[in-house]
């Protein structure tokens, strides 16, 4: 890859000519804006990008982005994308995927891009349904919730998308919400820069299969009674008027009202960097008590682990530095060999 | 080769043409090992030789159980070796179960070598033996020669300090020995092995290397043994020759392909019997760059392929049976985005989890048909252990330059068995160079070849060459997704056309024996080998027999249909309930014999030869 100047990307760069299909009042269209700038201001050559989706509204993704771009089949996005860096580690590998394609078929590729720690970025649209099949639930869908195949309500509990990631060893970890133009943005910056893999759940509307699932963190800038905003080195802090806060009291959160002598001192202050999975834990697991706002931002974010395409790569550089470039004639010949004359 | 054998009086060396051993035992008595060593030896003395190892399923049953047998066998002759022998000149048993079992196959009057130590009363009723055959004259009509091989071995290693199980553990060696002498081979290929082997235990090392020197003067010392064998070499082509398993001969062809091709060869894969020897192999070539990926599943292999592929990797896959099975809507994927991939199948006994170690080649529909909708793809199958070096580069060559996933179909018995191969020069590969698009300009992603309508190669990284594939049908050309009918008919048709085309690549089917006569034994895979031998043998009666060994399924040869129809019956033995049949009828509208045996076992000579004199009778 040369150091050649690049060209001043804009968003137009990364639009394609393509009639973009999702319904209106999509939150995808406002994904896609993000992730549009967002590339264009990444400064890595347009050519080195590669969006891999599987299969879902989420996965026409690539569809709308002007890089090279591979819509592959449901749940495998993120295998595919593992091919491609273990080949290319120099290119920039996103995926594109949804609530059902990552966390029911794809699962199981899921956990292990995530433990491998390959450097590729997903991003995770979480509507709580199946859209593209037309209202079936998913598995981040409510306990009880009513759709098309569970008419008298879901049996099971939903997945944590971000308590599974950080399960997985994740990391690099985050979630965004779909109306948040200016976080998602500076979300997904911070995921261009993290070497490792990285998982970014957005909180997506699907207006028309499961309207309003998100409402409740929906204020803009998160003020919100549900949902507190989570910035590395600052205390945790949230609600409409900015009045309540989170606390550690011994092995538990819990919040609290300021004011009658507690300040923001009294509050947990957020550590992206922290290496233990408990305190990451803690945050994504608040959201399941009453009371207790849904974290957004950034739980985790450490690149001290190296990427497995790195370490495939340099297997390979070791064993050529010590042995040299393979010989083919040498191979064919290995073992015990003997010649017939004539 | 040291000795002679003069110092006995009486004593003889017969020379004769060939020979068929087979070692047998319990799981843990070494009999791969040993039947590797003894193959590994006659090969470098210069025989042409076939293998059957016969393996179970489980990685230890309890010992000294039926289930628990293991066996191995070859055949070494001064002349072409086509299969490892319907029968058996010499047997060694190490325990009752493993006579019980593999007796049937000894010739009558065939040596017989047993362990008397392990034929006791507990032995013997595991083996639900009702007397103790060693005493009861039920083995009247062989020449048996008991030998007390634990005793015998603790004897030889009793300088060493070992416990006595581990210096029981040496007995195969000492069998080794005995067998070296039996058929006049040098110990030295073994000796150096152990060497190797055991450079890190020098106590085993010496045990065994004992025990072998210990079983080879036994046999010289004692008068058990009035005659020894010597089998002369066979006049093989002259050149390079090493022994060489099917799986190792596809992990090497893999290799020279990728040299050839001029890119890097990345293997996703996923542990499964018969086939992960090639993941095995080819993660030890990373001085050739090689990229192997254990995947946490048999579709996250075959994903990854597709993505290494897209990348601009040689890529493959590896499985058996089930693991296809698993495969299936990645290999639709593969054919609708145009890409090259090789996907090999080690056929095993089946369905489903079946029978893992043992042979059969029953997946040839499956690799035919098995997708949803029309998602026509390649077929190969290699003919021996050897012929999956050439096979593996003929693959390779047919994905790279039409632009489409091919299928390797090989077997367990290929895949596990072993013959002489003889090593090519650099010159006799194909070369075949891969060319990525890198023109922006008039750059459409489904532009066509119009020889052989493979689109062009464009991996990411390229400036100006943005664009997206996927699994939705595209529109010709411009590869935008389409649900245009006319388009949709047009792209099925065109992806049918692309696999015909490879006709035009191929070599035309040439039988071997009479070009034209009373029968055609059509095979494929690795029914070669007892097919070839049973025409051979017939045709000496003066019969006009053929033999057509495909090497392409799919396509076939443009001409097999005008071949078939030059012979009175055609007849087709497949290791299946009829699929080359089934296929052969359909393409070529021409009416087949079938001899099918689905026993988990490859074909006898005497099997194929008996349906053939039934067949023209």
């Amino acid at each position: 890859m040369t150091t050649a100047a690049l060209p001043p990307y804009t968003k137009k760069d990364f639009q394609t000519d393509q009639e973009v299909r999702w319904c209106p009042g999509c939150g995808d269209y406002a994904i896609l804006s993000a992730v549009q700038t967002v590339f264009a201001e990444a400064g890595i050559p347009r050519e080195n990008f590669v969006v891999v989706s599987g299969i879902g509204c989420s996965s026409r993704f690539p569809y709308y982005t002007n890089t090279f771009g591979f819509h592959s089949i449901h749940g495998r996005a993120p295998a595919v994308a593992s091919g491609i860096k273990m080949v290319r580690p120099d290119l920039e590998v996103w995926v594109a995927t949804g609530d059902g394609d990552s966390l029911s078929i794809g699962g199981n590729h899921t956990i292990h891009m995530l433990r491998r720690n390959v450097g590729i970025k997903v991003l995770m649209f979480n509507n709580r349904i199946y859209g593209l099949t037309k209202g079936q639930y998913s598995p981040t869908s409510e306990l009880g919730k009513v759709t098309k195949t569970t008419p008298f309500g879901t049996a099971d509990r939903p997945f944590n998308p971000i308590s599974l990631a950080i399960g997985s060893e994740a990391t690099f970890v985050a979630r965004s919400v779909d109306v948040f133009q200016q976080h998602m943005k500076e979300t997904l910056k911070k995921a261009v820069a993290h070497r490792g893999s990285a998982y970014i759940e957005v909180l997506q509307n699907c207006n028309i299969f499961n309207d309003g699932a998100w409402d409740e963190v929906r204020e803009k800038d998160a003020r919100s009674e549900h949902a507190v905003l989570l910035e590395h080195g600052k205390p945790l802090i949230f609600g409409k008027n900015r009045d309540k806060g989170i606390r550690l009291n011994g092995f538990e959160l819990e919040v609290v009202q300021l004011g009658n002598g507690i300040t923001e001192k009294d509050l947990l202050v957020h550590d992206e960097k922290d290496p233990r999975p408990a305190y990451a834990f803690l945050l994504a697991h608040m959201e399941l008590r009453p009371g207790f706002p849904t974290p957004i931002g950034v739980l985790r974010a450490w690149d001290d682990v190296p990427r497995y395409e790195d370490v495939v790569a340099s297997q390979i550089q070791e064993v050529q530095a010590k042995k040299g470039k393979g010989d083919l004639m040498k191979l064919l010949r290995s073992g015990d060999i003997w010649e017939v004359k004539n | 080769m040291s000795t002679t054998t003069t110092d006995v009086p009486h004593r003889k060396r017969e020379v004769i043409e060939e020979a068929v051993i087979r070692f047998c035992g319990d799981s843990g008595d070494g009999m791969q090992i040993t039947g590797t060593q003894f193959t590994n030896t006659v090969a470098l003395h210069g025989n042409d030789l076939a293998t059957f190892p016969d393996y179970p399923a489980e990685i230890r049953a309890p010992a000294g159980t039926l289930p628990g047998v293991s066996g191995y066998q070859v055949r070494f002759s001064s002349r072409d070796v086509y299969t490892p022998g319907d029968a058996v000149d010499a047997l060694i048993a190490m325990n009752p179960a493993a006579l019980k079992v593999n007796l049937p196959d000894l010739k009558p009057n065939g040596i017989l070598i047993a362990n008397v130590d392990s034929f006791t009363e507990t032995e013997l009723r595991k083996a639900q033996m009702a007397s103790n055959p060693l005493q009861d004259h039920s083995l009247d009509g062989y020449r048996l020669f008991p030998v007390e091989l634990n005793r015998l071995t603790r004897a030889a290693l009793k300088e060493l300090g070992m416990d006595a199980k581990s210096m029981d553990r040496c007995k195969n060696f000492f069998a080794l020995g005995m067998c070296y002498w039996l058929y006049n081979r040098s110990m030295d290929a073994t000796l150096r092995w152990i060497d190797d082997k055991f450079k890190k235990n020098h106590v085993l090392a010496q045990a065994n290397r004992l025990a072998l020197q210990a079983g080879y003067s036994y046999c010289e010392a004692t008068e058990a043994f009035q005659t020894s064998y010597e089998i002369p070499a066979a006049k093989l082509a002259p050149g390079v020759y090493r022994n060489i398993s099917g799986n190792a001969a596809l992990a090497l062809g893999f290799v020279a392909a990728s040299q050839k091709a001029g890119i890097p060869l990345y293997l996703g894969s996923y542990p499964i019997t018969p086939a992960s020897e090639i993941l095995q192999e080819l993660s030890g070539y990373k001085e050739f760059g090689v990229i192997t990926f254990q995947a946490e599943d048999e579709i996250a292999a075959i994903t990854s392929a597709i993505g290494a592929s897209y990348a601009g990797a040689l890529a493959i896959t590896t499985t058996s049976g089930p693991g296809m099975a698993l495969k299936t809507e990645a290999l639709g994927l593969a054919v609708m985005v145009e890409l090259p991939l090789v996907v090999c199948n080690i056929q095993r006994g089946g369905p489903s989890t079946g029978l893992p170690t043992k042979t059969e080649q029953a997946d040839l529909l499956q690799a035919l048909f098995g997708r949803n909708s029309e998602a026509p793809i390649p077929v190969l199958a290699p003919a021996s252990s050897g012929d999956c070096f050439w096979i593996a580069i003929e693959a390779c060559r047919i994905s790279l330059k039409h632009m489409l996933p091919v299928i390797v179909l090989s077997d367990g018995y290929l895949a596990n068995g072993s013959e002489p191969w003889r090593v090519p020069q650099l010159s006799e590969l194909p070369d075949f160079p891969v060319r990525f698009e890198t023109k922006a300009e008039g750059f459409h992603p489904y532009k066509r070849d119009p020889d052989t309508l493979a689109r062009a190669w464009a991996v990411p990284g390229t400036p100006g060459l943005e664009h997206r594939i996927g699994g939705l049908e595209k529109q010709d050309v411009t590869g935008n997704v389409s649900y245009e009918p006319l388009n949709h008919e047009h792209m099925v048709r065109l992806r049918a056309e692309k696999v015909e085309l490879i006709a035009n690549d191929i070599p035309a089917a040439v039988p071997e024996g009479d070009d034209c006569g009373d029968l055609l034994v059509v095979s494929w895979g690795s029914t070669h080998g007892p097919v070839a031998a049973a025409v051979k043998a017939q045709r000496t009666k003066g019969r006009t027999i053929g033999h057509l060994h495909l090497r392409y399924l799919n396509p076939l040869p443009k001409n097999v249909a005008e071949v078939l129809k030059r012979y009175k019956t055609i007849l087709v033995p497949e290791m299946n309930m009829g699929q080359l049949s089934l296929w052969l009828r359909a393409k070529c509208l021409v009416e087949t014999q079938q001899l099918n045996k689905i026993q988990g076992k490859p074909f006898k000579q005497s099997e194929i030869e008996r349906k053939i004199e039934e067949v023209l009778s």
